[in-house]
């Protein structure tokens, strides 16, 4: 069963904090700078109004004598101290925005690689358990929303809580009456950002919800499309997701008023409050109103004047706040949901006997690192001492009991014994569990109760890469990766030569196939190699487990889209594909199976017959109605 | 600007808050820009030390302007909102009706994932630039003119600093835009394809696991990371000097009037410049760097948003290459089926035929099997029946009458074809068999997976028929898929049934009973079954074999199997029967 959709919920407490920690792991020289770039270039910007104020007083004293020269030193003082601060203000500005790029775009590739290796470690059954789509807009989706939140909100909202800070000292500096004013206007603003922001955020994440629905239903509608053509089921189709689409309007249009109305309500509010500290500036004039300030100056125009612009920019930055909370507020949930995923549990690997090449010398077994075709299980004990023993392909399942979920028992009591060399067969209905017990050897799942055994040693105590490079699986369903015919044969042995691959490619009877192709081996297939036909996406799968060249095959429908001509065609490949080798097969087709060594009938997760071909038609029990069924001689 | 008449179609009912929006929003900023007007003259007042009553007048007509730009401002922000989401709520609508109208033909041409995202970020980039433009398009630019204009008639002639600050910083920030645009449209690329890998690998996953190649996965996802890392940075890096350039210019400008400013005030005496317009004169600045700032905010938007537009138009333009004709047939007269020297290929500019010379004359009620290697187009030979794809030449019959003369809904209602690619589709089991005939009656729906052998299992999950298959039918096993879907093409009860090797994944004991079935329930309906395996099809009246996209034989299963080398191999290669048996059976061929 695969759980829903992860909800998409307002982010955690944590959350933040678990993000500017890693951000911190990431650049732990490069973030502080920037961040000191940061401060000081907001620093520096909120400072001007000073030396405005300065140039501004000294005019209105002088300015009536239209001298010049009496106050062009002080003016002028003033000026470059400006403009030097104007310098350094650049300079950090450019610093930090160059910085900040590289911060970003790092961090995203680190964590989108933090994510990938996370993933790739994960057991089977994540995988089944959750939807591909939702794992993908981990990459996708949620990725983006953190783009957003670190290249600009972060940096906004440093550059206005200083610069809030900075001009609010400067107000006390000036006036605390007229600080009290702002204090009062800013006490109003919060309220109306925490309801309309608020309100907009709430809205926003439900336009996350709804977008994701939409995407998933047009996706399986477009996936299924021609059997929507077929069925004449188009109106249908529309009708549903006319009501998909409007919900997904409803939302999107509340979110998107709520963050629009946000802007003016602000900004107006801060006119409003200009008039105030205007009114309240003059009136502190008109009555000679004794000024409280940090600075003991008296209150006066020159005072009036810059706190009047002082409050325009701070109501600026209060807007600028909160033009980014709908980023914050995303791009949270969006960290939230990655580390949902990086937290998930790695498959557990607690085996140490590991495979490794070796050569027989009198005898003994003697480790190499040149290229033998020999294997060997490598065991060192807790004093360091070495066992080794010879890789044979001996497989035994004993009293093997099975569920997915803990519940429902899929395997009842399963024992096989696949001697070396041997060519074990499963037969059955879908579903009678055949595929399960695959994926059980090469521990894709843990089995409940009984042993499985390699060559003796208990699958569990093997590490399990090396359990798995000693297994070759060709899977029911078939998957390519992007890039070459070539390069997809030599996933199976990642240094094989192209002549390798090509024999390889030919022992599965693919060679002739591929020679055909636009570009033979060098043809580029396409998403999972939909430009070939299943067939020949099977054939290519054969020869990439082919160049492995594994002790141990398991084959999983390996030929149940290869048409049966072909499949006689391919056949002497398969047979000189198996020779020698230990191999599991599952087939539909008996003729497949015919020639196993045994052959086991499997029925609702139980072994039911066991035998050869020969015996099971002379025991006339269940394989013989499934074969004389099949070819209905009656 | 072909594209824009092919998307603006799409805004209907939302073309009055579209039209709204610029109104509210040139009213709004015509506030915004007289509100420091009214409050520079408020500031003269107070200097020149008026009384409160002076104060109290002008507060009075701020506090009425800054409502009034309040409610603007809230209006102007509703009706984009509206507008644009609306917009692209239509363009959705609007893509998913026309990908509903396409044939298989157009189907083909588009990939799947390809619609996904024009649907969704596509669109999304759209709706956006939409909001941008309708707001800050004609925000930005209202007050550009709007600061400029009173820049001058209060700051005099110190204003013309702006005139030359302006083109360098417009200079500068479209160069930047300039350099960033193809990086960025390059890069987006390329991400593409870092998520398609991402994708190749969840699916994949078995894979990878089991050929121990998660290490080797990981160093490939980390290159092409890297990769996409160092092209975004590049990209972001050059978009980066926007900002200090900006400020650079801000601040040459307060410079400037700060020190030429106050040299002209004090040497005029103020006659030329009075410390009002002084302080005006740095607001506005301000502002017009603001703007310009948005403008080219704007400009990014748009760029990026026209590539989404392009796609988005490019499926709204496509045309159906499939229709119903004017005056169609509305019922088929029996199951008949005729091949009248049909050739197909898929494109006119195609060279290779995929069917040729396909003469073939099916009597109702028969039971035709198809047989042929990969390639040998036995999908295509049926596509054209329900007339999914129109044939290239030669006319195709049912019940007598030419496909295209039949509405396309009666015609399919009477052909139903099991696809080889089939779907379930999330919902439950019931939901999906009534995609068959929506009226259906339960009785009805477990008659037909009676039929379909699916009956019994279906029967055996906890919830029976009303079980919910997951997206894609992912909690089913092949074979069962494969049961629901037969049932699910019997409830239409058609004349013809035609099974694209539908029972590929069935068990043959289990394909033996559907087949057992279709003779003793259905014995009208005229079925054609394409099979890999002789055994599904060695009991039909006649058996195809294409070879090629031809007719290589056709005939019973013993007469083939006398005279036809390839049904023969195909024959013994499946049953593996002694050399006597199979000499046995051509005799028995021989006979008949």
């Amino acid at each position: 069963m695969k759980r829903p959709n992860a909800p998409r919920a307002l982010p955690k407490k944590g959350t933040a904090l678990r993000l500017i920690k890693l951000l911190f792991k990431f650049y732990p020289r490069l973030l502080p700078f920037t961040i000191l770039c940061i401060l000081i270039n907001a620093v520096v910007s909120a400072i001007p109004s000073v030396f405005q104020q300065k140039v501004i007083a000294l005019i209105e004293a002088n300015w009536r004598t239209g001298d010049w020269d009496k106050v062009s030193g002080q003016i002028m003082a003033s000026v470059f101290t400006l403009a030097g601060l104007y310098v350094i203000s650049l300079i950090a500005g450019f610093v930090y925005n160059q910085c900040m790029a590289i911060i970003t775009q790092g961090s995203l590739k680190k964590l989108r690689v933090l994510m990938f290796d996370g993933m790739q470690d994960l057991p089977i059954r994540y995988f089944d358990q959750h939807e591909h789509g939702d794992i993908m807009s981990y990459y996708t989706n949620d990725v983006d929303t953190l783009r957003q939140l670190i290249s600009v909100a972060i940096p906004q909202l440093l550059v206005s809580g200083v610069t809030i800070i900075t001009i609010f000292s400067l107000m006390m500096y000036y006036s605390i009456w007229l600080a009290i004013v702002v204090v009062g206007g800013v006490t109003i603003m919060t309220r109306v950002v925490k309801k309309v922001g608020g309100g907009s955020s709430k809205y926003f994440m439900k336009q996350q919800g709804a977008l994701a629905k939409t995407e998933g239903f047009i996706e399986e509608m477009m996936n299924g499309q021609k059997v929507i053509k077929v069925f004449n089921h188009e109106t249908q189709a529309e009708e549903d997701f006319d009501k998909i689409n409007d919900e997904l309007f409803r939302v999107a249009e509340r979110a998107n008023k709520y963050a629009n109305t946000l802007m003016p309500i602000l900004g107006n509010i801060g006119n409003i409050l200009y008039v105030v500290l205007a009114f309240v500036g003059g009136a502190l004039l008109l009555l000679k109103v004794p000024n409280l300030s940090l600075s003991g100056m008296a209150l006066s125009i020159s005072i009036t004047v810059p706190f009047l612009n002082m409050e325009k920019q701070f109501a600026g930055q209060i807007g600028g706040i909160s033009q980014q909370i709908n980023a914050v507020v995303m791009g949270l949930a969006g960290a939230g949901r990655l580390f949902t995923l990086m937290d998930e549990k790695a498959e557990e690997d607690e085996g140490d006997v590991v495979l490794v090449k070796c050569r027989e010398l009198d005898g003994r077994i003697v480790e190499t690192t040149e290229h033998t075709e020999s294997w060997a299980w490598k065991r060192t004990d807790k004093d360091g001492n070495v066992e080794y023993k010879k890789l044979e392909g001996d497989v035994v399942l004993k009293d093997v009991d099975f569920s997915y979920d803990g519940s429902h028992t899929v395997l009842h009591g399963v024992n096989v014994f696949a001697r070396p060399g041997q060519k074990v067969a499963f037969v059955g209905a879908t579903g009678a569990g055949k595929t399960t017990i695959t994926n059980l050897i090469n521990r894709f799942y843990e089995i409940q109760d009984g042993v499985i055994t390699y060559d003796g040693i208990d699958i569990k105590k093997i590490k399990k890469a090396d359990l798995r490079h000693s297994l070759g699986i060709i899977l029911q369903d078939t998957v390519l990766f992007t890039g070459t015919v070539m390069e997809n044969i030599r996933y199976g042995k990642l240094d094989a030569t192209d002549e390798e691959c090509i024999a390889a490619a030919r022992l599965a009877g693919a060679d002739s196939f591929i020679q055909r192709l636009p570009e033979g081996y060098n043809t580029k297939l396409l998403s999972n190699g939909s430009n070939l036909s299943q067939g020949q996406r099977q054939l290519i799968s054969i020869a990439r487990a082919a160049v492995a060249d594994p002790p141990v095959m398991i084959m999983d429908e390996a030929t149940s889209s290869i048409d049966t001509h072909t499949e006689a065609i391919v056949q002497k490949g398969m047979d000189a594909l198996m020779a020698g080798r230990t191999v599991f097969v599952i087939a539909h087709r008996l003729s497949t199976v015919q020639n196993s060594d045994v052959i086991m009938v499997l029925d609702h997760g139980k072994i039911i017959e066991r035998g050869s071909h020969d015996e099971l038609i002379a025991a006339k029990g269940n394989y013989y109605q499934l074969y004389t069924g099949a070819f209905e001689l009656e | 600007m072909d594209v824009i008449k092919t998307l603006s179609k799409s805004i209907r009912e939302f073309r009055i808050p579209a039209m709204k929006s610029p109104v509210f929003v040139v009213l709004e900023s015509l506030m915004e820009t007289i509100i420091p007007f009214v409050t520079a003259k408020l500031i003269n007042e107070i200097k020149a030390g008026c009384g409160m009553d002076v104060i109290t007048k002008y507060g009075l007509v701020l506090i009425v302007l800054a409502m009034l730009s309040l409610s603007l401002g809230v209006m102007a922000g509703n009706a984009s909102a509206t507008a644009a989401t609306g917009f692209s709520r239509n363009l959705r609508k609007d893509i998913f009706y026309r990908i509903q109208d396409f044939s298989f033909e157009n189907i083909d041409r588009f990939q799947t994932s390809s619609l996904v995202t024009r649907m969704t970020t596509d669109i999304q980039n759209v709706q956006l630039a939409f909001m941008m433009l309708i707001r800050i398009g004609f925000r930005a630019p209202v007050m550009l003119i709007f600061s400029f204009t009173t820049a001058f008639i209060m700051g005099g002639r110190m204003a013309w600093i702006f005139v030359a600050v302006i083109p360098i910083l417009a200079i500068g920030l479209f160069s930047v835009i300039r350099m960033v645009m193809p990086l960025f449209r390059a890069v987006f690329k390329k991400y593409d394809a870092l998520n398609d890998s991402v994708q190749e690998n969840v699916t994949g996953m078995r894979v990878v696991k089991s050929f121990v190649r998660e290490e080797y996965e990981k160093e490939k996802f980390d290159r092409a990371a890297t990769d996409v890392q160092k092209d975004f940075t590049k990209a972001e890096r050059i978009l980066a000097i926007n900002n200090p350039l900006m400020q650079f210019c801000l601040y040459v400008v307060m410079i400037f009037v700060l020190s030429y400013g106050s040299y002209t005030i004090i040497t005029t005496r103020g006659a030329d410049l009075d410390v009002g317009q002084f302080s005006a004169l740095l607001t506005y600045s301000f502002q017009i760097l603001i703007s310009l700032m948005m403008l080219s905010m704007i400009f990014v938007m748009v760029t990026l948003a026209a590539e989404s537009s392009e796609r988005i138009a490019e499926v709204l333009r496509e045309e159906s290459t499939l229709r119903s004709p004017a005056d169609p047939v509305m019922s088929v007269q029996d199951g008949s089926i005729d091949f009248d020297n049909v050739s197909f290929k898929y494109s006119k500019t195609a060279e290779k035929y995929v069917l040729s010379d396909i003469d073939l004359h099916i009597k109702s009620g028969e039971t035709i099997g198809v047989i042929g290697g990969t390639g040998s187009s036995k999908s295509s030979f049926i596509q054209l029946i329900p007339r999914l794809y129109d044939v290239t030449e030669g006319t195709v019959r049912v019940g007598g009458v030419d496909v295209k003369a039949y509405d396309l809904k009666t015609l399919r209602d009477q052909v139903s074809v099991v696809l080889q690619k089939n779907v379930l589709f999330s919902g439950t089991i019931k939901e999906n068999l009534r995609w068959g005939n929506p009226k259906a009656t339960d009785e009805e729906i477990i008659e037909a997976c009676k039929l379909a052998q699916a009956d019994e299992f279906v029967e055996r999950f906890p919830n029976k028929y009303d079980t919910l298959i997951t997206q894609g039918g992912t909690n089913v096993s092949g074979g069962q898929k494969q049961r629901l879907c037969i049932a699910r093409s019997l409830l239409k009860k058609p004349k013809v049934l035609i099974l694209d090797d539908s029972t590929s994944a069935v068990d043959t004991k289990t394909d033996a009973l559907i087949r057992k079935g279709f003779k003793e329930f259905i014995p009208e309906t005229t079925k054609i079954i394409i099979a890999q395996r002789v055994s599904s099809v060695q009991d039909a009246d006649r058996i195809l074999i294409l070879d090629g996209g031809k007719i290589q034989d056709i005939g019973t299963h013993e007469e083939l199997l006398g005279r036809n080398e390839t049904y023969q191999d195909l024959y013994y290669s499946q049953n593996k029967v002694t050399g006597e048996q199979a000499t046995d059976a051509a005799n028995k061929g021989g006979e008949n």
